[in-house]
């Protein structure tokens, strides 16, 4: 690891100017910034540590929504009761992510700047061409091995994908990102790779998350996210599905929906389509499969992440009739 | 720009003053300026839970940590886990009764994920205590044994 300066932030403004310097980054639980600095991918010349910030970690939630502070720790959002019990799909996102020693560093803010785990993206010394790292040197995982790479939402530049648990939850349930004064959907927050996968989310220079507000619905109360992976415990997502449900009176029309798919797409993907055509209709386990297939229309396999195709419908289907309470 | 600057570390109660490099790591302050090599150096990445250590009561990794960051934090290693260093804590008694470990790379780490585990509230099952415990790596595969002496601490604890 290069080495680089240190600076303390003494408040939302320092940390933003100190930030601006050409070479800075903000430095939070550190579980992204170090381990990229030790791979040779991120080489700061000066962090600058904004966990001595004062009341960025508050928690709140009143009857209109869940605010987060972004230096709140992943672990105390999971454990926290009204986040359970309001928004249950942001507190399983939360707990089936990384370990308890990471989610006891690693905040809200930082997790959603993670970066992606495609190994050609971390191994600079290996593979220099990585368009993200370093534009137009072309990227060396097509035509590599590309199980966990993305069928949604990738370029001829770059088919990472993204990481994130808690951003496909956020996603799902119409979560706002807070930068000071400025406001972005999270769903705008992450962009597309396209031609400039170099640049991964709408964060300007100079710019700190300082919040992400999440409004209280019924879909936010009912939801859940199934993550399916390699392993059963302290792994990203093969598929992953964030899945909130409203039903009418009757208890079987279903009034709302929201489906968010992770582990597949080159961002936290919305899966809108599906929604769409199941509301309205009746919770029926072969309508409902039917319509998750709806997920993948555009999806394209880069060798052998070709079985994300058929996985993620599935994982959308278990995860409604799931929280939809037949399954 | 990049000269050592100096840390004001507490350390098991005891204060400590280091001259070191912005980016050394709590993990390598204490191994290699404080001399407290019970943390373990296992992958240096963050995947591994060999470097396992608590700030202001909570565990971390400390290969992941600066050692600037834990300024004005209480941080506890496998050292001060007993006080005074008399006794051994009930769960390292519980890896010793049931044999918890092979070689015992991963044990200090294991050892103080445990005690996190158990006062989070997240040893309530042997699956919950799995998957409370999974980012702790055992590569001799101690698993069966780590969760019962977990499950047997958690008893003595309550």
């Amino acid at each position: 690891m290069r080495n680089f300066a240190y600076a303390r932030a003494s408040s939302l403004d320092d940390a933003r100017h100190l930030a601006a310097r050409p070479g800075a980054m903000l430095i939070a639980g550190g579980t992204t910034l170090l381990d990229l600095a030790k791979c040779g991918v991120a080489e700061p010349e000066q962090v600058i540590d904004i966990t001595h910030l004062k009341r960025f970690d508050v928690i709140r939630v009143t009857p209109d929504g869940a605010s987060i502070g972004a230096l709140a720790k992943m672990s105390h959002v999971a454990d926290d009761a009204a986040i359970r019990a309001g928004f249950p799909a942001v507190s399983e996102a939360l707990w089936q992510a990384a370990s308890a020693q990471l989610r006891n560093m690693a905040t809200i803010g930082g997790n959603l700047m993670q970066r992606t785990r495609c190994a050609y993206f971390r191994d600079p010394a290996t593979f220099p061409a990585c368009n993200k790292r370093n534009p137009g040197s072309g990227c060396s995982a097509i035509g590599g091995i590309t199980r966990n790479h993305a069928v949604l939402g990738a370029s001829e530049s770059c088919i990472a994908t993204n990481p994130g648990d808690l951003a496909v939850a956020l996603v799902a349930l119409d979560a706002i990102v807070h930068l000071g004064e400025r406001q972005v959907p999270v769903d705008e927050f992450f962009l597309l790779p396209g031609a400039t996968p170099e640049r991964e989310h709408a964060l300007q220079a100079g710019e700190m998350i300082t919040a992400v507000s999440i409004p209280a619905s019924a879909v936010a109360k009912c939801s859940t996210y199934l993550k399916v992976r390699d392993r059963q415990s302290y792994e990203f997502a093969a598929a992953s599905a964030a899945v909130g449900i409203e039903f009418e009176a009757d208890g079987k029309t279903i009034r709302d929906l929201r489906v968010a798919l992770g582990g597949v797409a080159t961002k936290p993907w919305r899966a809108r389509e599906v929604e769409k055509v199941l509301k309205g209709k009746a919770l029926e386990p072969e309508a409902v499969k039917r319509a998750s297939r709806l997920a993948m229309e555009g999806a394209i396999a880069h060798g052998a992440n070709h079985y994300k195709i058929e996985l993620a419908p599935r994982v959308i289907t278990r995860a409604i009739l799931k929280v939809g309470g037949i399954a | 720009m990049t000269k050592p600057i100096r840390v004001k570390l507490e350390i098991n109660g005891k204060r400590h003053e280091l001259l070191i490099e912005p980016r050394v790591t709590l993990l390598d302050a204490l191994r290699e300026h404080v001399g407290l090599t019970g943390s373990k150096k296992g992958c240096d990445q963050g995947q591994c839970g060999a470097c396992t250590v608590h700030v202001n009561g909570e565990r971390v990794l400390s290969c992941l940590t600066l050692a600037a960051q834990v300024e004005g934090r209480a941080v506890t290693t496998v050292e001060g886990l007993s006080a005074g260093g008399a006794d051994l804590h009930p769960v390292q008694a519980a890896f010793l009764a049931h044999d918890a470990f092979q070689c015992g790379y991963c044990t200090p780490g294991q050892i103080m994920s445990a005690v996190a585990c158990i006062k989070e509230g997240h040893a309530g099952s042997d699956a919950e205590i799995r998957e409370y415990m999974s980012g702790n790596l055992c590569r001799c595969g101690a698993y069966p044994h780590i969760v019962a002496a977990v499950r047997e601490a958690k008893e003595a604890l309550s």
